[in-house]
C-alpha cells in the first residue's frame, strides 16, 4: 500500500475452515449431499456449529451451463441445514470463482456476518455420464432442430468454437507465436500437476506420466492435447470464512486473507480482449499487488488456475513470478515449479490431475500448505520452516481473480 | 484440406440488434457498426458507440479483409460426424481491434500463419450469412 494509513478491508477476514468433501470421477452422489457433506466438516473444522454460522456464499448456485456445473443454491444449503442467516450471496459474475470468497471476505468486514460459510460444488462427472465433455450447447442436431444462440456464443458457436478450450487454444497458439512456447515447455504444467497428485490420496490422476506420454496424447484442439484440459470431477469444496478476531481461537491455524486481486479493465470477451495472451489476469493481478506490501517474491507456495495448462502460465506472468513472455523457459524441466523449487506449483495436483473442483480446489490447497497440513507433499521455506505466503488465482479469459494468503497476520 | 467448420452449425438468433451483421453476407459485403461522430467501428453491436458514446451507429461496409490473430485445428467431435475443422481469430483491417471467431477455410492447418491475410467468404444457412475467411490470393488486387 503506497498510503498505509488503512489496511485494505479484506485483512479483517480469515479462513478458519476447509474441507472437501470425496472428490472423484463418477460418484453417483447428487450435488445437496456433496455440499452438505463439505459444510457440515467445514464448521467443525473451524471449531464452530451450525448455529455460529451467520453467512453463507457460492459461485454461482442459481445458474446456467453444462450440466452439473452450477451446484446448490444458498437457498437450497440454507434450508437443508436451517441456518440464520445475517448475509447470503450467490451468483456467477464477478472476479473468477473465488468471488464468492471475496464477497465473505467483506462481508465479514462490513459486520454483516461473523462467520461465513463458502462453497463451491461440481457434479459434473455424475452428470455428464458417460458420453465424455461436451460442448457449449450440447451435442446439436437431433429431431428438435438446431437450437439458436444469443449474447456472446453467437460469435462463436456457428463456427464450431464449442469449448472454452477452443478460445484457450487461441490464447496458447498466439503465445507460441509471440514467446516461442512449445510444446514441451507447457508440458511441465500438467507433468509437474501428475508428479504432486501421486502424493496426493484425494487426487484423480495420480499414475505417472512422463513427456512423451504428454505428446503423445491425441490432440483436443491444438496446441492443446488432452492433458492441458481439466476432466469433469464430483467434489464439494467448503470454507468457513471468519472475523480476524476469531483466529486464536480457531483450532487449526488460521489463514489470513493479505490482499485480493479484483481488476477487469479490459473487454470483457474471449475474443475481443485487447491482448489475447494474458487477458483479465493481467489486471486482476495488478490490483492485488496494489493492495499490499507484499512482493512476487515473498510467495511460497501457488496454486493457480489450470482448468487449462496454458492459463496455469499466463497466471504465472500476470502474477509477475516471471517476465512477460518468460513463463515457458520458467518452466522449462519442472525445476522451478517443483516441490523444491523457487515456486512450488498447484502442490495438489491443480485441476488437471486432482480434479476439476473449478478454483475452489486450489484455494483449499493453499491453506493446507500454510498450515502445514500437506504431508509429503508438504512445502517448506528456504532454510525450513512452513509458508508463509501463498498466492492463488482462479479464472481463464476474461474471468480472473487471485488472492493472497498469510500464515501469520502478518 | 480440413472440413469448412462442424458437421452441424449451431446458429444465432436474429435479432433487432444483430439483424444487419448476419444477413450481410447477402450482397456479398461484410459489415459492421460504424459511429458516425468518432469513426469507431463497434463490435459485438451496441446501441451506443462505446468511444465517444454517441448514439448515431450505422451498419458500415467494409473490405472483408482481415489478419489471422490466432488459430487452431479444432479435433475434439464435440459435434457428432464433425471432421477436423481450423477456428481462426482474425482482426479486421479497417480496425485491428474488431476481431471476429470464424473459421478458415480452403488451406491446409500447416499453411496457417499469423498475420497471413485472408478475405471473407460467407456460407448461406437458412437466414444466416457466415463470415468464413479464406487465404488472399498472392498477388490479388486489392478490392
Amino acid at each position: 500500500m503506497s498510503a498505509a494509513t488503512e489496511q485494505p478491508l479484506e485483512r479483517r477476514a480469515v479462513i478458519s475452515g476447509i474441507v472437501q468433501s470425496a472428490v472423484g470421477r463418477h460418484l453417483g452422489r447428487t450435488d445437496i449431499d456433496l455440499t452438505i457433506e463439505a459444510c457440515l466438516a467445514a464448521v467443525q473444522d473451524a471449531g464452530l456449529t451450525r448455529d455460529d454460522i451467520d453467512g453463507l456464499a457460492t459461485y454461482p448456485g442459481m445458474g446456467t451451463g453444462t450440466p452439473g456445473f452450477a451446484g446448490p443454491t444458498t437457498p437450497e444449503v440454507q434450508d437443508a441445514l436451517r441456518l440464520r442467516l445475517g448475509w447470503h450471496d450467490g451468483g456467477g459474475e464477478g472476479p473468477g470463482q473465488m468471488r464468492a470468497l471475496m464477497a465473505a471476505c467483506l462481508a465479514v468486514a462490513a459486520g454483516l456476518a461473523r462467520h461465513v460459510l463458502v462453497y463451491r460444488t461440481v457434479s459434473e462427472s455424475t452428470a455428464q455420464g458417460s458420453g465424455g465433455r461436451q460442448g457449449i450447447g450440447g451435442g446439436a442436431g437431433g429431431d428438435g432442430g438446431v437450437p439458436r444462440f444469443s449474447g456472446f456464443l453467437q460469435w462463436t458457436l456457428p463456427f464450431g468454437a464449442v469449448s472454452a478450450v477452443n478460445w484457450i487454444a487461441l490464447v496458447a497458439q498466439r503465445r507460441m507465436h509471440e514467446f516461442s512456447l512449445t510444446r514441451e515447455q507447457l508440458g511441465q504444467v500438467p507433468l509437474n500437476a501428475r508428479r504432486n497428485a501421486a502424493l496426493n490420496p484425494a487426487a484423480i490422476y495420480r499414475e505417472p506420466m512422463d513427456l512423451s506420454d504428454y505428446l503423445g496424447a491425441r490432440m483436443i484442439s491444438t496446441p492443446l492435447c488432452l492433458f492441458d484440459c481439466d476432466a469433469p470431477s464430483d467434489g464439494s469444496t467448503a470454507f468457513v470464512v471468519s472475523h480476524r478476531d476469531y483466529a486464536a481461537d480457531a483450532p487449526h491455524p488460521a489463514c489470513h486473507v493479505n490482499a485480493v486481486g479484483t481488476a477487469l479493465r479490459g473487454r470483457p470477451s474471449w475474443d475481443q480482449f485487447d491482448d489475447m495472451t494474458t487477458m483479465a489476469a493481467r489486471d486482476a493481478a495488478a490490483s492485488m499487488w496494489d493492495r499490499t506490501d507484499l512482493r512476487p517474491s515473498d510467495v511460497d507456495v501457488a496454486q493457480l488456475y489450470d482448468g487449462f495448462s496454458i492459463l496455469a502460465m499466463v497466471w504465472l506472468e500476470a502474477l509477475g513470478f516471471c517476465g512477460r513472455g518468460e513463463s515457458g523457459s520458467f518452466v522449462e524441466d519442472g525445476t522451478a515449479i517443483g516441490l523444491q523449487g523457487v515456486l512450488p506449483l498447484n502442490t495438489a495436483g491443480g485441476q488437471l490431475s486432482g480434479g476439476r473442483l473449478h478454483g475452489f480446489g486450489l484455494i483449499h490447497e493453499a491453506c493446507v500448505q500454510l498450515r502445514g497440513d500437506a504431508g509429503p507433499r508438504q512445502v517448506h521455506r528456504r532454510g525450513g520452516g512452513l509458508p508463509e505466503v501463498a498466492a492463488v488465482s482462479n479464472g481463464g479469459g476474461p474471468i480472473a481473480g487471485s488472492l493472497l494468503l498469510t500464515r501469520g497476520s502478518g | 484440406m480440413p472440413a469448412r467448420g462442424p458437421s452441424i452449425r449451431l446458429l444465432p438468433r436474429i435479432d433487432q440488434e444483430n439483424r444487419f451483421f448476419w444477413t450481410s453476407g447477402s450482397d456479398g459485403h461484410l459489415r459492421f457498426l460504424r459511429c458516425s461522430h468518432c469513426r469507431h467501428f463497434v463490435h459485438p453491436p451496441a446501441p451506443r458507440c462505446p468511444e465517444c458514446l454517441s448514439e448515431d451507429l450505422s451498419p458500415e461496409v467494409v473490405s472483408g479483409r482481415a489478419t489471422v490473430v490466432a488459430h487452431t485445428v479444432n479435433v475434439q467431435e464435440w459435434i457428432p460426424g464433425s471432421a477436423p475443422y481450423l477456428i481462426g481469430l482474425v482482426a479486421i483491417d479497417e480496425q485491428e481491434s474488431v476481431r471476429l471467431t470464424t473459421n478458415l477455410v480452403e488451406l491446409e492447418p500447416e499453411h496457417v500463419r499469423t498475420g497471413m491475410a485472408v478475405e471473407v467468404v460467407f456460407e448461406h444457412l437458412d437466414n444466416v450469412y457466415l463470415p468464413l475467411f479464406r487465404p488472399v490470393a498472392e498477388g490479388a488486387d486489392p478490392a
